[in-house]
């Protein structure tokens, strides 16, 4: 008997318990759509992290005080920070180097007549805007000699310009951070999340006047871009030399690529431990068929008889059985494949949060789906065949 | 060997076959030395109470299962000691069943229940459909192929049964039983579909523990105790077309 005839009869028998099979199915359907949206959200927000991240380029390294460790950020680590003269340092030092820019972030409320709004304060340099290719949407950067002089200018992300200024063109106002009156001179067009939270809702100032607002003297970190992302190597080992002799051992400097290795390694973990959670649920839809085709095995076993009286062999049971568990579960994994991705997709469109369903999770989700058919089945399916037809046509 | 115009060859036969169950701890010798041989065209039946053996005699010449010592014959090869898998395939080529309950697949038509052995066969599917309707119009089904077995009296049940049987041309078909679910007029009808098949050439076995049934067949082999008691021809054949005759007082005689 070939595997088209199998599969009849097993589609035959399943059609004949219509409810039955379809509250079979439901484990597979609700486990495999789970193990999609689950992955299609880690996968989603992974993207967004590094896409971000990407965005600014590969040829950017980030220079951090203190020993960079998995789990505690390097900028927050104590010890010595970094000054405007580190800056210069590795300005004077470091060959290749296209821009180099500060790095001081902090929390400032920002006022334009009776709006106001609660934005991070990011204190940069005359290059910055070239090193982060922030993209203007009007208006201009601040100028090298506004940063020497701490003049009191400031440009916008599109989310502070929206608030502050509906509808308005903002260059030439006047806004007041923490009390102090700045002149707007550019606003940004719209950036997206990043990695330091969302860079729409930020203002850029100079580094000058933010260390003079906030009263402090040192910066958080120094970002510096090479001039070609083939010498990325060399550039970071130059600045280590050139930072070592007042630092020591003490500061961090990582590439684009090993901050995305290193976020992504997190990213991939979590999108593992969901994809886990959600097999689960995939193994439970197992137990559940192997459990209805232990109770259609043994309501069946007179069929078995009469089909082992009429010539059918073991391999005829057996691959009949499993056939009928593997098309429970792969037809579950079909109808829970539809469900996850639909769910992804509505999530994607309902809510802020990312989905990414890939072709890589659907296929590895239906053959999940098809080896949980093949194992849970197997065993109901080798009891059937091993039935001894004399018993089995007795059975009533 | 018991009538002269049957000079047929021997399809199966048995030597020294015994059977041993072992149910606990006790040991119960179901047979114990049965010589029979069947030959073809012969209808022969198996006759004796319950507990004698008679259904393990069944189970044997049907290949359903293997005697503890002696041989089974069948077309002149021994078969006493083969694997589970190639006695099915042997039951598929030479062996017809019919059971007393019937055994039709429920929610499967009567074309497809006669169609089973040839699927095991590995026969094309428009042969098969081709084979299972003539073996159907053999015993007067034609015009009931699509019904399914819970829309087809007990006779009708019994006789695509037989259809079934005989349609991979077995060497021999064996009833087991047959007229046992049925009431008198429809066991009588199945008779008359047996012995009109015997009277075409086919090789039947009744198994039976009644007296009447047995005397259906050319002969009877009576079996007590797991051993044949006596193996004889029957003196006062029984002709079921002629008991439906005398059933329906003389009127209309029934096919």
């Amino acid at each position: 008997m070939n595997l088209v005839e199998s599969f009849r009869i097993a589609m035959r028998a399943l059609a004949a318990n219509k409810a039955r099979s379809l509250l079979t199915m439901l484990g597979v359907i609700i486990g495999v759509a789970a193990v999609i949206l689950l992955v299609g959200i880690g996968t989603g927000v992974s993207d967004q992290v590094t896409g971000s991240l990407e965005g600014l380029g590969s040829n950017l390294l980030f220079v951090m005080p203190g020993q960079y460790e998995a789990g505690t950020g390097g900028a927050n680590a104590p010890g010595r920070r970094f000054t405007l003269d580190d800056l210069e340092t590795i300005q004077r030092k470091v060959d290749g180097v296209a821009g180099a820019a500060p790095v001081l972030t902090a929390g400032a409320t920002v006022k334009a007549g009776n709006r106001s709004m609660r934005v991070m304060v990011a204190g940069g340099g005359e290059q910055g805007a070239d090193v982060f290719a922030n993209e203007l949407a009007g208006g201009r950067h601040y100028r090298r000699g506004e940063v020497q002089a701490a003049s009191h200018v400031i440009a916008l992300g599109s989310r502070v310009t929206e608030t502050l200024f509906p509808n308005q063109d903002p260059v030439g106002k006047q806004v007041t951070l923490n009390g102090q009156r700045f002149t707007v001179i550019g606003h940004y067009a719209s950036m997206g999340g990043g990695l330091g939270g969302d860079q729409d809702s930020q203002v850029y100032i100079p580094v000058t006047t933010a260390q003079k607002l906030f009263n402090i003297n040192y910066i958080d970190a120094i970002v510096v871009k090479a001039a070609d992302p083939d010498d990325i190597d060399v550039v970071r080992g130059d600045i280590i030399r050139a930072l070592k002799p007042s630092f020591g051992e003490e500061f961090t400097v990582l590439s684009q690529e090993q901050t995305l290795g290193i976020l992504s390694d997190l990213l991939g973990m979590l999108t593992y431990m969901l994809a886990g959670i959600a097999g689960i649920s995939l193994l439970v839809g197992g137990i559940g068929i192997m459990n209805i085709m232990l109770v259609s095995v043994s309501e069946r076993t007179r069929e078995i008889g009469i089909r082992k009286a009429v010539g059918a062999r073991t391999y005829d049971i057996l691959s009949q059985f499993v056939i009928e568990a593997v098309a429970l579960s792969m037809l579950g994994g079909v109808l829970g494949i539809a469900v996850g991705w639909g769910g992804a997709s509505a999530i994607e469109r309902f809510s802020p949060v990312p989905t990414n369903v890939t072709i890589g999770a659907v296929s590895m989700s239906f053959f999940f789906a098809f080896a949980v058919g093949v194992f849970f089945g197997v065993y109901p399916a080798w009891k059937a065949s091993r039935l001894d037809p004399i018993e089995a046509l007795r059975y009533e | 060997m018991n009538r002269p115009d049957n000079d047929g060859r021997v399809v199966l036969e048995t030597r020294g076959v015994t059977k041993t169950y072992r149910l606990e701890d006790v040991e119960v010798n179901a047979l114990q030395g049965v010589d029979v041989s069947i030959r073809q065209g012969e209808m022969v039946s198996i006759m004796g109470p319950s507990g004698s053996g008679k259904s393990t005699l069944m189970h044997i010449v049907g290949l359903l299962d293997r005697p503890t010592s002696g041989q089974v014959i069948l077309e002149g090869d021994d078969v006493s000691s083969l694997l589970p898998n190639e006695l099915s395939a042997l039951r598929n080529r030479y062996i017809g069943f019919v059971f007393q309950a019937f055994n039709l697949l429920s929610r499967t038509s009567a074309l497809a229940n006669v169609e089973l052995p040839l699927v095991y066969a590995g026969v094309g599917a428009a042969e098969r459909t081709r084979r299972a309707r003539e073996s159907l119009e053999r015993v007067g089904l034609g015009d009931r192929l699509g019904h399914y077995p819970s829309q087809l009296s007990g006779g009708q049940q019994q006789r695509v049964a037989i259809a079934r049987a005989l349609v991979n041309s077995p060497s021999i078909v064996l009833a087991d039983e047959p007229t046992g679910n049925l009431d008198s007029r429809s066991g009588i009808e199945v008779m008359t579909v047996l012995q009109d098949l015997h009277a075409q050439g086919i090789t039947v076995v009744l198994v039976t523990h009644d007296d009447r049934v047995a005397s259906h067949a050319e002969r009877i082999i009576s079996v007590f105790d797991g051993r044949v008691r006596e193996d004889a021809p029957v003196a006062q054949r029984v002709m079921a077309a002629a008991e439906l005759a005398e059933l329906d007082g003389g009127e209309v005689r029934r096919p």
